[in-house]
């Protein structure tokens, strides 16, 4: 009896505690998963059909990559009841916050536009036209925004982030073998030696993992949610959480590609799944659906990263809690750059794979400037009280910062000039 | 249309003021981040340009 109410008890209290989480779960879920977007599946496709399993253990060192930074959002954000966008302005004046939030602007549209490449690809392999997909995705971006509160919002959108596990069932067709898995895969090597082009591709999945919207996006998500001090705890459990799903979801999409389709050059993951069409019908589809899916999930967060910043700057209205009526230019900043970057994808001829490339060279331009106002930001003891960085976060976080701003300007400058590191 | 463009004038000067001085702690440090991060863009819009005039070319 004892044995039973001991067990009823624990059951009562893990229970309480999930049901506390699924209320605080969100924004770090949304923002991970979301990272996994077309850009991201192209190049998770791309390193599995290039070297096979033999860089999944390089994936598995972008999760506490990814949770470090995301974490010190949520921390500013709640402590702060700023934006990122704001926090700069505050922080570092007009200068340095019009050029975060002009170059966010960019940045963000341009990447809106290869999402729509993404998913117009996508859906291009079931037969359906490039036009019907951007309506599509408009009416639907629409129905999602306009219920008038973020809570919906943010539910629906994990509907979506949840499809985007369809490449694990993907993975187990293709029967891939676990014990080169476990042998090539997660024992650090280099394989063919650490040459230009291996780094070029290490460098790729780095720039998938951290991007710049994920900081303005994830901040803003924190601050429109209501989340309190009290919620931290659970803010960075939703964000590990969020960092490891991403990279499982990466690591199966290299497993299928690089059972699959081994020495295949992969330009798009549109091409990937056209490819696996021929092997097994049903993985391809698979491939294809999570590639819309992942376009949809990338439009769905980064063209709201740019309207909270814009409200925030401005002074609009800026909540999803709120109607059009009591946020029209929140609203209508929303839908110009969802609208107008879905226009660019139906201009015949549009200049998409220079797009493609532009937007890795200005994240480039942003990305080293957000996280080193992150870190200073963190490190301001005035506005974050107790949750300043400690010793050893700043350590693990300045390491990484350092890291990211030194690789990710090289593969900036290795996308401008690609004989350089050949 | 005037109007409109001299109300989005004034916002902007608005905010130009409001933020006109950074309320973060200036230490030396942050001091030393700030031109750092001045210097790296400097060299990399340079960088960025110098190959928007090789494609023109």
């Amino acid at each position: 009896m004892n044995l039973f109410s001991k067990l009823y008890y624990h059951f009562r209290r893990y229970w309480k505690a999930i049901r506390l989480y699924l209320v605080i779960a969100g924004p770090g879920l949304v923002v991970m998963i979301a990272d996994n977007d077309a850009g991201g599946i192209t190049t998770y496709a791309a390193t599995g059909a290039k070297y096979g399993y033999n860089l999944i253990w390089f994936l598995l060192i972008l999760i506490p990559v990814a949770y470090y930074v995301q974490e010190m959002t949520v921390r500013l954000g709640v402590v702060t009841k700023r934006g990122h966008a704001e926090a700069i302005f505050d922080g570092f004046g007009a200068f340095w916050g019009w050029f975060s939030l002009i170059d966010l602007m960019i940045l963000d549209w341009l990447t809106l536009v290869t999402e729509f490449v993404g998913m117009t690809s996508a859906l291009h392999i079931f037969g359906i036209p490039a036009w019907l997909t951007v309506i599509g995705v408009v009416a639907l971006m629409s129905m999602i925004m306009l219920n008038g509160r973020y809570w919906t919002w943010e539910k629906i959108t994990m509907v979506f982030c949840a499809l985007n596990l369809i490449y694990i069932p993907g993975a187990f067709m293709v029967n891939p073998s676990v014990s080169d898995i476990f042998s090539k895969g997660l024992i650090p090597n280099f394989p063919g030696g650490f040459n230009g082009e291996l780094f070029f591709i290490m460098m790729a999945n780095i720039g998938t993992t951290i991007a710049p919207w994920m900081l303005f996006f994830q901040q803003s998500a924190v601050v429109d949610k209501g989340m309190q001090e009290k919620d931290i705890p659970w803010g960075k459990f939703d964000t590990l959480l969020g960092s490891v799903l991403t990279v499982v979801v990466a690591i199966f999409i290299v497993i299928v590609t690089g059972t699959v389709l081994k020495g295949v050059d992969i330009d798009d993951a549109s091409q990937a799944a056209q490819q696996l069409m021929n092997t097994n019908h049903y993985v391809g589809a698979f491939m294809a659906i999570g590639l819309f899916d992942a376009g949809l999930l990338g439009a769905l967060c980064i063209s709201l990263a740019s309207s909270w910043a814009f409200g925030e700057i401005f002074g609009w209205a800026h909540s999803l809690n709120q109607k059009i009526k009591e946020a029209p230019w929140f609203y209508i900043c929303y839908f110009f750059t969802l609208v107008t970057a879905g226009m660019v994808v139906l201009i015949p001829g549009a200049p998409l794979v220079l797009i493609t490339l532009f937007v890795q060279v200005v994240a480039v331009t942003l990305l080293p400037a957000a996280l080193v106002f992150l870190i200073l930001l963190l490190n301001d003891k005035k506005h974050m009280g107790e949750y300043v960085n400690t010793f050893s976060q700043n350590l693990i976080s300045g390491f990484i910062v350092i890291a990211i701003v030194i690789l990710s300007t090289l593969y900036g400058v290795s996308v401008m000039f690609p004989n350089l590191f050949h | 249309m005037l109007s409109t463009f001299r109300r989005f004038t004034a916002t902007i000067r608005e905010i130009n003021q409001r933020y006109s001085k950074p309320h973060i702690e200036m230490s030396r440090a942050v001091k030393l981040s700030l031109l750092s991060l001045r210097i790296y863009l400097f060299v990399l819009v340079g960088l960025i340009l110098y190959k928007f005039v090789l494609m023109l070319n």
